[in-house]
């Protein structure tokens, strides 16, 4: 069990400097998240051009797993649509539910989140901003379908 | 609970205790265990351990209900812990010494065979804004279930139960209060001496929570007062699965039975069922017959201790980790109450509780990080959660010492 494999310079970084932090004004989908065990809150705003999601921000209270994670995620995810975004995320598990999984290079800067794999109790902080992410992306999903 | 700060410095040799705890001896992360999660769970010493392997390996069978030799010991066994129950709280009778699975048990027996049947619109149940979760889910089942009403006697910034704004809150609508004796959450020892007298004064009766005082101080049910009283064993270093739910035995002799089945009944037809005299009403089923005998030898084993010793030794460790702590820059501890238990909740700036608990467990030392089932203590300071390091008889000054290098180590982490 290695400090700096699960708290890389990093997630150190984008926990002290989350970027796209803070509400979205003219959102077209936002979910909360919460996890009741740890306390962790976070809420994720969107705001879509077609399928593509334009603008993301987040806001919430957290440990820095889950702050880093969601910071990491607003970044990967905006300018990609729906199926992309699926796509990473299911890549995204792997790498923290999977020991040793062969690094991603795809992952960009989101595979500084290897080291959670390694820490089972934290898996579920780092996870927080996706579930809540697919939240607003099915709220969204009715919105969006009315408008075309 | 009163003695703690008062109690004489004795020789508590902590480090002779430490031996009697086998678990204590390993590593963890390549670090030797510091175990500081104590009011989540104690440790079980040697003769906890050997107590219910020798009841396993020479004595169990089922009890009362054999007349073969193993019933008989097993019987014997059982009900002798009850006795040694009985007199670790000095209750007047065994009668009044209900077996349960713990503190939670002990509760929701009170709230559903106290409570339900005889609280309705208009009665009030009384709590504190630091209680458990176990002191306050089963009284809002009751309340929904016979609509009654519950208050919050509120808490102050250093974490103690404003005891004249519990006083206003005494009316002659409330029929329980309910509190704890010492909060998990903050450490506070409520002076529930006081709020026992007030409560009677009004008719209403009074259940305390000792989860987390029987292990750090004497408990005697009948200088406090109290009406009913509940604890585990698992923390006061016996098995799980094993608590006491103390009442008065005017009280349990009036209630009815919670669960139906064996053992708490005296005839069964399918017209009437005659119901077994106290305890045994309350125990239906067959119990935690080896638990019992595990929380029997955690008291002979505590006693032998010395209760005083052991909570001037926890005192002195409280002080030295507080000192310590108010040191260290950005930890703020939660929970400053004049009287604690050997409970530190604290937050460390730029560095979730979370995060912390991972460093630290990565040093070998355990604690405890969350909400500690105290949700609305937590909104009240306004926080998602503490770190919590609470320290038993088998603690020392350099488990002091591991705790606030690991914090250091944090600090460099987080910067
Ligand atoms: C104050 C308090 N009350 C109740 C409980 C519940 O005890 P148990 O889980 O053993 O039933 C605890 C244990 O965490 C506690 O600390």
């Amino acid at each position: 069990m290695d400090l700096k494999d699960l708290y890389r310079d990093v997630i150190l970084d984008h926990n002290r400097q989350p970027r796209n932090f803070g509400a979205l004004a003219h959102s077209d989908a936002h979910a909360e998240g919460h996890n009741p065990l740890c306390g962790d809150r976070l809420t994720v705003w969107l705001r879509f051009e077609g399928d593509r999601i334009a603008d993301i921000r987040f806001e919430g209270k957290g440990c820095a797993i889950s702050t880093a994670s969601a910071s990491l995620m607003t970044e990967a995810v905006k300018g990609r649509d729906k199926a992309a975004i699926k796509e990473l995320y299911d890549r995204i598990h792997v790498l923290l539910t999977e020991p040793h999984a062969a690094a991603d290079a795809s992952l960009g800067k989101l595979a500084a989140l290897g080291g959670v794999s390694e820490f089972p109790a934290r898996v579920k902080c780092a996870t927080l901003c996706w579930h809540t992410l697919n939240a607003a992306l099915e709220h969204s999903a009715d919105a969006v379908s009315t408008e075309e | 609970m009163a003695t703690s700060l008062a109690a004489p410095p004795g020789n508590f040799d902590a480090e002779r205790v430490r031996r009697d705890f086998p678990i204590l001896e390993q590593q963890v992360n390549g670090r030797p265990l510091v175990y500081l999660d104590n009011a989540a769970s104690g440790q079980r010493p040697l003769a906890v351990l050997r107590a219910v392997e020798h009841y396993e390996t020479h004595t169990h069978a089922n009890v009362h209900r054999g007349v073969h030799a193993l019933s008989q010991a097993a019987t014997d066994a059982f009900e002798g812990a009850r006795e040694r129950a009985r007199r670790f709280i000095n209750a007047r009778s065994t009668r009044e010494i209900v077996f349960v699975r713990g503190t939670t048990e002990g509760i929701n027996l009170v709230a559903q065979s106290f409570g339900r049947p005889r609280l309705g619109r208009g009665d009030e149940i009384l709590i504190s804004a630091l209680e458990h979760h176990a002191n306050i889910v089963p009284w809002q089942m009751v309340c929904e279930q016979t609509g009654c009403t519950l208050k919050v006697a509120p808490i102050n910034r250093r974490g103690e139960v404003e005891l004249e704004a519990l006083f206003e809150l005494l009316n002659s609508r409330t029929r329980l209060v309910a509190v704890a004796h010492v909060s998990n959450a903050l450490g506070t020892v409520v002076p529930v001496e006081r709020i026992v007298q007030a409560a009677h004064s009004c008719g209403a009766l009074v259940l305390l929570d000792g989860a987390q005082a029987v292990a750090h101080s004497p408990i005697d049910v009948r200088a406090l007062g109290c009406d009913f009283y509940a604890f585990s064993g698992h923390k006061l270093y016996g098995p799980t699965g094993i608590g006491v739910l103390y009442g008065r035995e005017e009280l349990l002799e009036e209630m009815p039975p919670w669960q139906g089945g064996g053992e708490m009944i005296r005839t069964v037809s399918f017209e009437r069922t005659t119901y077994n005299d106290l305890p045994w009403k309350f125990e239906a089923g067959t119990p935690n017959i080896s638990g019992a005998v595990g929380l029997a030898a955690a008291m002979d084993y505590l006693e032998s201790l010395g209760l005083e010793a052991l909570a001037a030794h926890e005192q002195r460790l409280l002080a030295q980790a507080t000192a310590a702590l108010e040191r260290l820059p950005g930890i703020e501890i939660i929970g400053t109450a004049a009287h604690k238990a050997a409970v530190l909740s604290f937050t460390m700036r730029g560095c979730h509780p979370h995060d912390l608990g991972t460093v630290l467990d990565s040093q070998g030392v355990a604690i405890r990080t969350g909400h500690h089932c105290a949700m609305p203590v937590m909104t009240f300071f306004d926080i998602p959660a503490t770190a919590r390091a609470s320290f038993g008889c088998y603690n020392t000054e350099a488990d002091v010492a591991a705790l606030v290098a690991a914090l250091e180590k944090a600090r460099e982490v987080f910067g």
